[in-house]
């Protein structure tokens, strides 16, 4: 695959010739897989450690070295090797990862192989040093493509990947034809409702008076002066979901 | 062809028209990305996915620039793409390809890094004996308080530790405490070499301390007969594994390729490959020495047995002896091959 680095982001050149751009995770994204991930893998380590522990107190009498293998071995195994493990079953991605939208490739964009995800893991014995990644993360810092020296050993690097589903996609195409909405149109309303709570309370009025001058059969200028917030939400989930009861303030 | 789409209502039957193919090329996608076997036919399904997928994003860019429906097909796109360039799957010919022809040639080029790395360790542990020999309190250094009760007593810390742990559970103990120790001797290459040097010092002037130590008290010996099942491969698969080190440092330090990332992406990968069989001499050394090496039933002389045939076969897989097949010999008998 030829891949080029660019500031936006990593530009893949394909044979069709449509190009296409893989955005490069920061720092922020991959610390917040990472505490993801760091509690995962304590809770369950935590908890295969009690359940067994049960489990062998009530089975073997709770003799101490067979405890000690079917309780501490494997616990230790599920929080050593949570990350290798996991990067390779989900292809690139933990759960963390997946809640933080982000995601493990080559430097190719292509998806890493079990070598390169052994490697990056296996150097997290460098990035942990001396304390919490400092290591690790001082190199994020300073790294153009904010990777850390694992991903430098192993050639991968993180990028975002939370596009929106097909679901989402063709909900939003089947609301906006039944509302008589075009897709482009859908979607602002959609993401004006989505981010109703966030906005503030004269932006978002501003925002809703004017799709709805807009969007709406029938709305006139004179009118949306006198559009309040309730008004305005029932009105704008109206326009996408037409046959839906209005929409709770 | 944009022309119709321009319109609200061409527009709207184009996306709802695509959008049963999105769906059907999606779960293509993914059954091919779950399974290794596919036919020839689903293989060509798969491109004629890929190309329509860049058909439409190549579309959608141009009518729905920045929307939610071209973000969507830039990350199908690029699935499609992945799948269809990753590389086979061939792990078994992987692995044998990486012990038969890898490890030998990893060994060749590595060559003088490993003389250079055992020497530096003999060199420490003589010197770490030769410390403790003449100052014995200096031994605090290199073992616990308890160990030292145990040897000023008369006693191996070894010694009785099955009675303790089951072997099983000490051997895993021994090769996972052994696989890091290997590793941050190779890893640690990245501090310019300087890691894995200080490094390696260490654990030779712990070793021929501890010798010494255990020597002064008459329990040399003993010590000896101890590591002698596991100690040869054990102590050279760190040598190997810091000399991993010290080509990651050189990397650094005078890269071969055009950048130094690239020289250091190149020694790792490399490196890795050797790692690998590091790991798996270690593990036999740590089922050696959590099985033989504390059962006293087993007498000096199976130990050293078992310790340098086994330092043999690892050397023989190490530099690729074992697989080398014998030179064929034209047999007189056997006709000519045919023009």
């Amino acid at each position: 695959m030829d891949a080029t680095e660019i500031d936006e982001g990593l530009r893949i050149r394909s044979v069709t010739g449509v190009d296409f751009t893989l955005p490069v995770a920061g720092v922020g994204g991959r610390s917040f897989a990472f505490v993801i991930d760091l509690h995962i893998r304590a809770i369950a380590a935590a908890t295969w450690l009690l359940v067994a522990q049960v489990i062998v107190t009530a089975v073997a009498a709770g003799s101490g070295s067979t405890a000690i293998m079917w309780t501490a071995v494997p616990a230790g195994a599920i929080y050593f090797l949570y990350h290798p493990i996991v990067e390779l079953i989900m292809g690139g991605r933990t759960p963390g990862k997946r809640i933080a939208g982000i995601r493990v490739v080559m430097r190719d964009g292509s998806p890493p192989g079990a070598g390169p995800i052994l490697v990056r893991n296996v150097f997290r014995l460098v990035d942990s040093l001396p304390f919490a990644y400092a290591v690790g993360l001082i190199a994020c810092f300073t790294t153009d493509r904010q990777v850390r020296i694992g991903d430098m050993a192993a050639g991968t690097l993180l990028i975002y990947d939370d596009a929106p589903t097909r679901e989402a996609v063709t909900a939003l195409v089947a609301q906006g034809t039944a509302a008589g909405l075009s897709a482009p149109q859908a979607e602002l309303v959609d993401d004006l409702l989505t981010r109703w709570e966030a906005l503030g309370p004269g932006h978002r009025l501003h925002l809703a008076r004017q799709m709805i001058l807009q969007f709406e059969p029938g709305a006139t200028l004179e009118n949306s002066g006198t559009i309040g917030e309730h008004d305005a939400l029932r009105r704008l989930s109206a326009l996408l979901r037409p046959s839906a009861p209005a929409a709770p303030a | 062809m944009t022309q119709g789409l321009e319109s609200d209502a061409g527009l709207r039957a184009w996306l709802t028209q695509r959008a049963g193919l999105w769906q059907g090329i999606e779960a293509q996608l993914a059954k091919l990305t779950r399974g290794r076997r596919h036919t020839v036919d689903e293989a060509n399904a798969a491109v004629a996915g890929y190309r329509a997928l860049a058909h439409d994003l190549s579309m959608a860019r141009r009518v729905l620039p920045d929307s939610r429906v071209t973000r969507y097909l830039e990350s199908s796109y690029w699935r499609a793409h992945s799948l269809l360039t990753r590389p086979a799957h061939r792990f078994v010919s992987d692995l044998a390809k990486i012990l038969r022809e890898d490890v030998p040639a990893i060994t060749r080029e590595l060559r003088g890094a490993i003389f250079a790395v055992t020497a530096l360790f003999v060199l420490s542990a003589a010197a770490g004996a030769s410390l403790v020999h003449r100052y014995p309190e200096l031994a605090s250094l290199f073992l616990s308080e308890e160990a030292i009760n145990d040897v000023e007593t008369g006693k191996l810390w070894t010694e009785g530790i099955l009675n303790v742990f089951p072997p099983a559970y000490v051997s895993i103990q021994i090769f996972t405490n052994n696989i890091v120790v290997a590793l941050t001797a190779a890893l640690f290459g990245v501090i310019f070499g300087l890691g894995t040097f200080y490094f390696m010092v260490l654990n030779g002037l712990l070793l021929g301390g501890v010798f010494a130590f255990t020597a002064q008290h008459g329990l040399g010996m003993r010590l000896f007969e101890f590591v002698s099942a596991h100690g040869p491969v054990e102590l050279t698969t760190i040598c190997l594994a810091g000399a991993v080190g010290v080509s990651i440092g050189e990397s650094l330090i005078r890269p071969r390729l055009a950048t130094r990332l690239a020289s250091f992406q190149s020694a790792v990968a490399r490196g890795s490959q050797y790692l690998a069989m590091c790991v798996l001499l270690l593990i036999v050394c740590g089922l050696i020495e959590g099985h033989i090496s504390p059962d006293p039933s087993y007498p000096l002389w199976s130990r050293l047995v078992i310790g340098w045939s086994w330092w043999f076969v690892a050397m023989c897989v190490v530099t690729g002896r074992i697989w080398r097949q014998p030179a064929v010999t034209p047999s007189r008998s056997t006709p000519a091959a045919a023009p």
